[in-house]
């Protein structure tokens, strides 16, 4: 399920699915879209390159900055409290730049394990994980993680022992989630900087687990 | 304010419009895990009309009474947030 499925009948001579152009009409948001932005530039309210650079900061973020709040909780009794506690006012005193996100985090522990899922749309922290893949916005995923997350996790490889309590989290208003993954073994005295490369984008979601050291 | 803890339920309704209750949450039986706070309620700002401040809460429920028989593991949970106009709490 992680993967996409593309349709194999349509292959190129290297055995690469064809892209469809996008030649189908704009739609009404797409035109509307256009319109208000185009109208917004020639009132010089910005400009076609401040809304690139928009965009590219948006591209910038990626899970290197979650990564990091792991790492000090794993390292850093107090912060984790903290984090615990005000997830938001912990990573913005951390000087990441949440913007008005109301950020949640869940726990991972020896008997218990979090997964984030947002059955309305793709609630996701954008903030500290980037852009959502796009499974995360499937209504695969979407709709089975919240009925059958132990299969779900199952095909990310994540096999929960029957002892342990899966908690789902649905997205569904103004909070956004972050899992807190459980440190792994052998990693005793390891910098932050060596932590945060143990900690991937779907142990934050809950889907994957960190990296074992070695 | 309702406190952690405290069991609810939500309400089973269906007016038109954008709403936040998912509908396999809706008459279903759970227990506050906290409160979040007042947010401006998403049915009117939805559509840029004044919108007045609704507490939040992070609502549990256990896969059994989600799903019943059907539950994967009637232990497991699941959160959500749960805006006050949502929740009665006498028919818990």
């Amino acid at each position: 399920m992680p993967h996409d499925h593309y349709d194999h009948h349509h292959l190129s001579p290297s055995g690469h699915p064809y892209r469809e152009d996008n030649d189908a009409p704009l739609s009404y948001w797409q035109t509307m879209e256009i319109a208000i932005r185009e109208i917004m530039i020639e009132k010089g309210e910005f400009t076609a390159a401040e809304v690139n650079a928009q965009i590219e900061a948006m591209d910038a973020r990626n899970p290197t900055n979650g990564a990091k709040v792991v790492a000090r909780a794993w390292d850093e009794p107090s912060f984790k409290a903290a984090l615990l506690a005000d997830g938001s006012k912990a990573t913005r005193e951390m000087g990441f730049d949440i913007g008005p996100m109301n950020l949640v985090a869940v726990e991972n522990t020896e008997d218990t394990h979090n997964v984030i899922v947002c059955t309305l749309c793709s609630c996701y922290p954008r903030n500290l994980l980037g852009l959502p893949p796009d499974w995360y916005k499937t209504r695969e995923y979407r709709s089975r993680t919240v009925k059958e997350p132990r299969k779900v996790l199952a095909e990310f490889g994540v096999d929960l022992p029957e002892a342990t309590t899966c908690r789902v989290h649905d997205s569904t208003a103004d909070m956004r989630y972050i899992v807190l993954p459980a440190r792994p073994a052998g990693t005793e005295g390891w910098s932050q900087e060596q932590l945060a490369e143990l900690v991937t984008r779907d142990s934050m979601i809950g889907t994957g687990l960190p990296k074992v050291p070695g | 304010m309702l406190e952690a803890g405290a069991q609810v339920r939500i309400r089973d309704m269906s007016p038109p419009g954008h709403i936040r209750t998912p509908h396999y949450l809706r008459g279903k039986t759970g227990v506050i895990e906290r409160a979040l706070g007042p947010y401006e309620n998403p049915e009117q700002r939805a559509y840029c009309l004044p919108a007045p401040e609704k507490q939040l809460y992070r609502v549990r429920f256990s896969m059994r009474e989600l799903w019943g028989d059907e539950a994967e593991t009637p232990d497991d949970t699941l959160d959500a947030e749960i805006y006050e106009h949502w929740i009665d709490t006498h028919a818990a």
